[in-house]
């Protein structure tokens, strides 16, 4: 029986889909099998994100109201044996599906899939209830901003009060350089004001827009991100990874976290 | 850890920690701002009934694991510090 993973943020912008990208790529290339769902209808933006825009027949829409199967609606990603998207409809909005028929669907293909890993859309409404509804756990993303750490510790709440009993966090975007002036709150900062374990530190780097450009993830590449990513794959697989040192000059992220 | 909040102190990120750690407990307790500062100036009431308070360099705070600390450094009487 696989698992059935949600990205959340509550606030928009965080990096919700490049998370689901990221890690949903990682995890295909550790040879397990994946489907990505875009819970965000209306507005979706995983295809894109995953470079697959061009091949969307059906979507997820269409599966809830058999339209076609569910198999027909999943768009493959080449290099890989078992990694699809479930992409979503562009022209309805998120009350063309309810969280009970999503717990269905989500139900179904964890028999069938190792990993299948939700894109959340913001807010805490409709969408936010149709992407929890069938959810094993969730990868809470934040960046280390008042806003973003304030509606994470709202989705904390809200995934407890849903039964979605396993959650971690993801500190997006962080910037050591301004960590390190006392202009930005640190990932520990951020672990002081939330209940909630740390899976994973992503650096803002820019070959993160580099690789939304082309539609290509970059986890497991050579880039700071890429390696970020990569490990918070393999902490999703419940490996023990020891947090990268983002700033190898000062050894700051060494003293708190240990070396590698 | 210390020599980091050393240096931090007074720039924005321990700023925007504090704030936060304040807001986000006055929502999980469902207690608005204005009544934990309600408790805050009642608490120097009660002190200052029995010694002077410095209320110029009072510090009274919201630790992450929810309870209310308070420094509160008490006056000589002829109102220098101890």
């Amino acid at each position: 029986m696989g698992e059935v993973i949600v990205v959340t943020s509550g606030k928009g912008g965080v990096g919700k889909t490049t998370t689901t990208a990221n890690v949903g790529t990682g995890l295909a290339k550790l040879g397990k099998s994946v489907v990505l769902i875009d819970m965000d209808i209306g507005l979706r933006n995983l295809d894109v994100v995953m470079g697959l825009e061009n091949r969307i027949v059906y979507n997820l829409v269409d599966v809830i109201e058999q339209k076609c199967k569910v198999n027909q609606a999943f768009i493959k990603v080449k290099g890989f044996n078992n990694f699809y998207l479930l992409p979503c409809a562009q022209t309805r909005d998120k009350t063309s599906v309810t969280p009970e028929q999503m717990k269905t669907l989500t139900d179904m293909l964890k028999k069938e899939f190792d990993y299948c890993l939700l894109d959340c859309p913001a807010g805490i409404e409709q969408g936010f209830k149709n992407a929890i509804a069938g959810a094993d756990r969730a990868l809470v993303v934040t960046t280390p901003e008042v806003s973003a750490v304030r509606d994470a510790d709202r989705i904390i709440g809200l995934l407890d009060a849903n039964e979605v009993k396993r959650y971690d966090l993801i500190v997006n975007r962080l910037r050591p350089d301004m960590v390190k002036r006392g202009e930005m709150m640190s990932a520990e900062d951020v672990l002081d004001v939330l209940s909630i374990d740390l899976i994973g530190i992503v650096p803002d780097d820019e070959n993160i827009v580099i690789s939304t450009n082309t539609g290509v993830p970059l986890v497991g590449s050579d880039s700071l991100a890429g390696k970020a990513f990569q490990n918070i794959c393999l902490r999703v697989t419940g490996e023990e990874v020891p947090f990268l040192d983002l700033n190898k000059k000062q050894g700051f992220f060494s003293r708190i976290f240990g070396k590698k | 850890m210390g020599f980091l909040f050393g240096k931090r102190k007074n720039k924005s990120a321990s700023s925007a920690k504090n704030r936060l750690q304040f807001v986000l407990y006055s929502e999980h307790q469902g207690l608005p701002p204005e009544t934990l500062e309600k408790i805050k100036s009642e608490f120097i009431t009660v002190i200052t009934k029995y010694v002077d308070v410095d209320t110029e360099n009072l510090d009274v705070k919201i630790t992450p694991d929810g309870a209310i600390q308070a420094n509160i450094p008490i006056l000589e009487k002829k109102g220098r510090r101890v």
